[in-house]
C-alpha cells in the first residue's frame, strides 16, 4: 500500500465538480484505473479558483473519496489547469549547426529547443507546455529525431501553452494546503486529449473539445502533433445561466431543465410542448415551454462550435482533421452535441471515448473524467520516462519546475 | 598592455585622417560629475574629463582634470537652487569657455542629471558649443524620479527638448526603470549607484563602439541616427561573457537585462544597434548566432551591426545594444531624402515604410511634449477628452458572472446569453 511509485492520480479542480482518478501502472506498462473520487464544486468559476476555502474543502473530498475507493494514500497529484487565460501558439527555433562534419549532435538538439523556447511572453504569464513538434533539416520537414543526421541548419517547432502565473499558482497552493505535492500541472484540453485519441487518429488530424462547466478547452493534432489549442471561458454553466435568465427561473431549476429536456438540436417534437414547474407539494408554479428552452440552448452551444471554427479557420487547420472532432466532458451528455458539431464544423463528430485504459467501466464510460484520466495518462508518461523508456512525452517538457518550487 | 598604450597615443593625435576620434567626456551637474567620477580612468585612456558645474563644493570633491566652474558674484557658488533658467544664463556667460574646452574633440559624451538646475540648465549650452566647434554630441542623460515632484520632470522635460535640438543623440534613462532592479530594501545611495552603473555601462559600451577598430564598422552617424528622436524611450544594455559558452551566455544575460523587460524592448523596438566585441578568437559561428536570436526578438526593427576584435580581451565577448522606439505612435513616413540610406543598408531592398528609419516627425513643441510625458507615465494635465460611452437600452444581468471576470471575445461579451446577443425573439 505504502509503494506508490506505479501510483498515479489526477486531480481537476473543474467549476461543477472536483475530481480525483487514480490510476496503477502494472508490469507490462498497461494502465489501470482503481479509483475515482468525486465532489461538487463550489469554489470556481470559468475554470478558475475564486472561493479557495471552499474549493479547498472540495478537493478534500475528492480526494479522499479517490483514497477510499482505491485503498490507497495519496501524495502525489497532476493537477490540470484550464481558464480565459491559458494560451497556445507554435513558434520556431533555429539553431545553426557549427560542427565541421555538419553533423547535427545532441548539443544541437538541445540548443534548437532551447531557441524555440526562447519567447516573448508578458511577465506575468508563465509557460505551461512546450511541446515539441516536427524538426526541419535544412528546411527538409517531418524530420521526427535528427541526431546523427548531416545538415547546416536545424529548426524545430514547438507549441507553447502559456498562463498567467499568478492564476495557476492559485490552483497549485490550493492543493498544496492539503499537503499533496503537484508533480505537474496539464493543460486540462491536452489531458482530455491523451485520454481519448489513439496515435492513429492522431495521425490522421484530430480535434478534441472538451466542454466542461466553466470552460471550453480544444486541442487540434496534425501529423501526429498538437498543432493548436485554446480555451474559451464558456462551458454548461452558460447554458444554465442562460436558461434561468431565459426561462426566468431559479438558476438550480435551470440546471434541472438543461439536464432533463435540454438539446443541442431544437426538437421538431418540442414545438408546442411545455413543462410544469411545481414546488414540492406539487402545486403548479410555472410552464415552461420546451421549445424555448432548446432554442436558447442551442444557440449557445451552436456558438461555442462556431467560436471554435473560427479560431481554427484563422489558423487554417480545418482541412487537415481528417480524424474528426471528438467531444468530451459534461457538454457531450447534451442529447444531438455530435451532430450540431457536425453540422457546425463540417467534419466527422463523434463522442469521444478514453483507449488503452482498462479499470473501472464506471469512470471510464463517462465523458466528464476523461481530463481527469488524461491527467493519469500524462503521469504515467512521465513515470515510463523515468524509467528511461522512449515515449510520446518526450516531446512534452514540463517547464513549470520553477513555478511549482515558488509556490 | 602594449597595445593600450599605442592606442592611447593614437588617439591623443588629434584629428588623424585615418585615425580614431578624439573623444572626451563631460559630466554636467552635480550628478553628472559624480557619474563622471564613477567611470574609471584607466578604462577610458586618452580620454579627456571635464566635470562642468555650478556649485564649488561638488566640483572641488571631483577627481576630474578639468573643472569648469560656472560662477557668478550673485551666486555665491552655492549653485542654481535648481532653477534651470538660471543655468541656461550661467552657460551662456561662460560660453566661450565651454566652447574652449570642447575643442579639438571629434566626438563629446555629456554625462547628466536631468531635473535640477544645472544639468538641465547647462546641458543644452554645452552641446551648442560643442556643435560650433565640429564635433559629434551625444548626452547620456537620467530623467528624475517620479518621487521627485512634478517640477523636476517637468524640468527634465524641457532640458531634454532644448537638449536634443543641439545634440545629435541623446540616451535617455527614466530614473523610474530602476524601480526594475531593486527592492524594498535597496538604500537610495545603491539605488544611485545602480543607475549610474547603467550609464556607465552606456558610455562604456559606446565608447569601446567608437575606438576598437571594426571588422564590421558601426560609425557614429548610425548610431546617433538611431538615438535621433527616440529618445525617451532607447533602452541600452551591455553584457559580457566569457569561456567556450559565451554566445550563449551573452544572449542569455543579455535577455534577462532587466532594462530590456526580459526581451520585450526589443520586440517593441524599432531600430536596433548591436555590436560584437570578442578577442581575436571571436568566431563567425558566434557572431551569427547572437545576432540570429537578436533579430528573432525585434522582427519589425532594422538593425545595424557591427563587430570588433579587440586583442585584450582573450576568450570574452561583449555585446553593447541600443534600441530605440519612435515615441510617436504612428511611425513617421519615410521623406525621399532618407531612402536611398535606408535602402543601402538593406542591400537595395527597401522595406515598407513602417521598417524603415522613421526621421523626426514634424511636431510642435507642445506635441512633442505630450509624446514624451505620454511615455514617463505622468499624468497629463488637460487629459484627453473622454468619449462618453452609450448605455445598452436594456440591461442585461449576467447572473451567475456578474462579479466574475467577463469573457469577451472580439468586443463581445459572451457571458450574456446568446440569443439575447443575436436578437433571436422567443415566441
Amino acid at each position: 500500500m505504502f509503494d506508490d511509485s506505479n501510483v498515479i492520480v489526477g486531480l481537476e479542480i473543474g467549476t461543477s465538480k472536483v475530481c480525483a482518478v487514480v490510476g496503477e501502472l502494472n508490469e507490462d506498462g498497461g494502465l489501470n484505473i482503481t479509483g475515482v473520487g468525486q465532489s461538487r464544486s463550489r469554489g470556481v468559476r470559468k475554470g478558475e479558483v475564486v472561493d479557495p476555502a471552499q474549493a479547498e474543502e472540495d478537493v478534500r473530498n475528492a480526494i479522499v473519496a479517490a483514497e477510499h475507493m482505491a485503498d490507497v494514500e495519496i501524495r502525489n497529484v497532476y493537477l490540470g489547469v484550464t481558464g480565459g487565460h491559458v494560451r497556445g501558439f507554435n513558434n520556431r527555433g533555429v539553431h545553426p549547426v557549427v560542427s565541421a562534419d555538419r553533423e547535427i549532435s545532441s548539443d544541437d538538439v538541445q540548443d534548437v529547443v532551447k531557441n524555440a523556447k526562447a519567447i516573448n511572453l508578458p511577465t506575468e504569464n508563465n509557460i505551461v507546455h512546450a511541446i515539441r513538434q516536427h524538426f526541419f533539416v535544412d528546411g527538409h520537414d517531418h524530420v521526427t529525431n535528427p541526431i546523427g543526421m548531416l545538415g547546416s541548419r536545424l529548426e524545430v517547432d514547438v507549441h507553447v501553452v502559456h498562463g498567467n502565473t499568478n492564476r495557476l499558482q492559485n490552483a497549485i497552493r490550493l492543493v498544496r494546503g492539503l499537503q499533496l505535492q503537484v508533480d505537474e500541472i496539464v493543460f486540462n484540453g491536452l489531458a482530455a486529449s491523451l485520454a481519448l485519441l489513439s496515435s492513429e487518429q492522431k495521425e490522421l488530424g484530430a480535434l478534441v473539445i472538451d466542454i466542461g462547466g466553466g470552460t471550453t478547452d480544444y486541442v487540434v493534432y496534425v501529423g501526429g502533433v498538437i498543432k493548436h489549442t485554446g480555451v474559451l471561458a464558456i462551458g454548461g454553466d452558460h447554458v444554465s445561466n442562460d436558461l434561468a435568465y431565459g426561462l426566468k427561473v431559479r438558476l438550480s431549476r435551470a440546471e434541472k431543465l438543461k439536464l432533463e429536456h435540454g438539446s443541442a438540436i431544437a426538437d421538431e417534437a418540442a414545438k408546442g410542448q411545455t413543462i410544469t414547474i411545481t414546488n414540492e407539494l406539487g402545486m403548479p408554479l410555472k410552464t415552461v415551454n420546451v421549445e424555448h428552452l432548446q432554442r436558447i440552448m442551442s444557440l449557445r452551444v451552436e456558438e461555442i462550435f462556431q467560436l471554435i471554427e473560427q479560431d481554427l479557420e484563422s489558423a487554417g487547420l480545418c482541412n487537415y482533421l481528417r480524424a474528426g472532432v471528438f467531444i468530451t466532458g459534461g457538454g457531450a451528455r447534451i442529447p444531438h452535441v455530435a451532430r450540431l458539431a457536425e453540422r457546425v464544423l463540417q467534419m466527422p463528430a463523434s463522442l469521444g471515448q478514453t483507449n488503452s485504459v482498462s479499470g473501472l467501466k464506471s469512470a471510464l464510460d463517462q465523458p466528464e473524467f476523461a481530463a481527469a484520466i488524461g491527467l493519469v495518462r500524462f503521469g504515467s508518461f512521465k513515470n515510463r520516462k523515468r524509467e528511461g523508456k522512449t515515449s510520446f512525452t518526450q516531446g512534452i517538457k514540463g517547464v513549470f519546475g520553477k513555478l511549482l518550487q515558488r509556490a | 598592455m602594449k597595445t593600450k598604450t599605442e592606442s592611447a597615443t593614437a588617439l591623443l593625435e588629434p584629428r588623424e585622417p585615418a585615425g580614431r576620434p578624439v573623444v572626451k567626456i563631460f559630466g554636467v551637474g552635480g550628478a553628472g560629475v559624480s557619474l563622471l567620477d564613477a567611470l574609471s580612468r584607466e578604462e577610458f585612456a586618452g580620454v579627456e574629463f571635464a566635470a562642468v558645474n555650478t556649485d564649488a563644493s561638488s566640483l572641488a570633491a571631483s577627481s576630474a582634470p578639468v573643472k569648469i566652474h560656472l560662477e557668478n558674484k550673485l551666486l555665491r557658488g552655492l549653485g542654481t537652487g535648481g532653477d534651470p533658467e538660471r543655468g541656461r544664463a550661467l552657460a551662456e556667460e561662460h560660453f566661450l569657455a565651454l566652447k574652449g574646452a570642447c575643442e579639438g574633440a571629434n566626438v563629446i559624451l555629456m554625462l547628466a542629471g536631468l531635473g535640477g538646475g544645472a544639468g538641465s540648465g547647462i546641458c543644452p549650452v554645452l552641446a551648442r558649443a560643442a556643435k560650433e566647434t565640429g564635433a559629434l554630441v551625444l548626452a547620456f542623460v537620467t530623467l528624475p524620479f517620479a518621487c521627485e515632484g512634478n517640477r523636476r520632470q517637468h524640468q527634465a522635460q524641457h532640458g531634454l527638448e532644448r537638449l536634443k535640438t543641439f545634440a545629435d543623440g541623446v540616451i535617455c534613462l527614466p530614473g523610474q526603470k530602476a524601480f526594475k532592479l531593486i527592492d524594498d530594501n535597496t538604500s537610495v545611495l545603491d539605488t544611485f549607484r545602480i543607475t549610474g552603473g547603467l550609464l556607465a555601462e552606456g558610455v562604456r559600451g559606446v565608447w569601446r563602439l567608437l575606438t576598437r577598430p571594426g571588422l564590421i564598422q558601426i560609425h557614429f552617424d548610425d548610431l546617433c541616427a538611431l538615438v535621433r528622436d527616440r529618445h525617451s524611450e532607447s533602452v541600452f544594455a551591455f553584457v559580457e561573457a566569457g569561456g567556450p559558452a559565451r554566445s550563449h551566455e551573452a544572449i542569455e544575460k543579455l535577455l534577462a537585462h532587466p532594462l530590456l523587460d526580459q526581451g520585450r524592448a526589443l520586440a517593441d523596438a524599432d531600430a536596433v544597434l548591436v555590436s560584437l566585441m570578442g578577442g581575436k578568437d571571436l568566431t563567425m559561428g558566434e557572431v551569427n548566432r547572437v545576432m540570429e536570436q537578436i533579430s528573432r526578438h525585434c522582427e519589425h526593427a532594422q538593425i545595424i551591426m557591427g563587430a570588433a576584435v579587440d586583442a585584450e580581451m582573450k576568450n570574452h565577448l561583449s555585446v553593447t545594444l541600443i534600441a530605440g522606439r519612435n515615441a510617436s505612435a504612428q511611425s513617421a513616413p519615410v521623406p525621399a531624402a532618407a531612402q536611398p540610406e535606408h535602402a543601402r543598408r538593406h542591400g537595395g531592398i527597401s522595406g515598407t515604410p513602417a521598417h524603415a528609419f522613421p526621421t523626426a516627425p514634424q511636431l510642435s513643441l507642445e506635441q512633442r511634449e505630450q509624446a514624451v510625458t505620454r511615455h514617463a507615465h505622468r499624468p497629463r494635465k488637460g487629459g484627453d477628452k473622454m468619449l462618453q460611452a452609450q448605455l445598452p437600452l436594456a440591461i442585461v444581468s449576467k447572473g451567475r458572472f456578474d462579479k466574475s471576470e467577463p469573457t469577451i471575445y472580439k468586443g463581445e461579451d459572451l457571458d450574456i446569453p446568446t440569443y439575447i446577443r443575436r436578437g433571436v425573439p422567443l415566441n
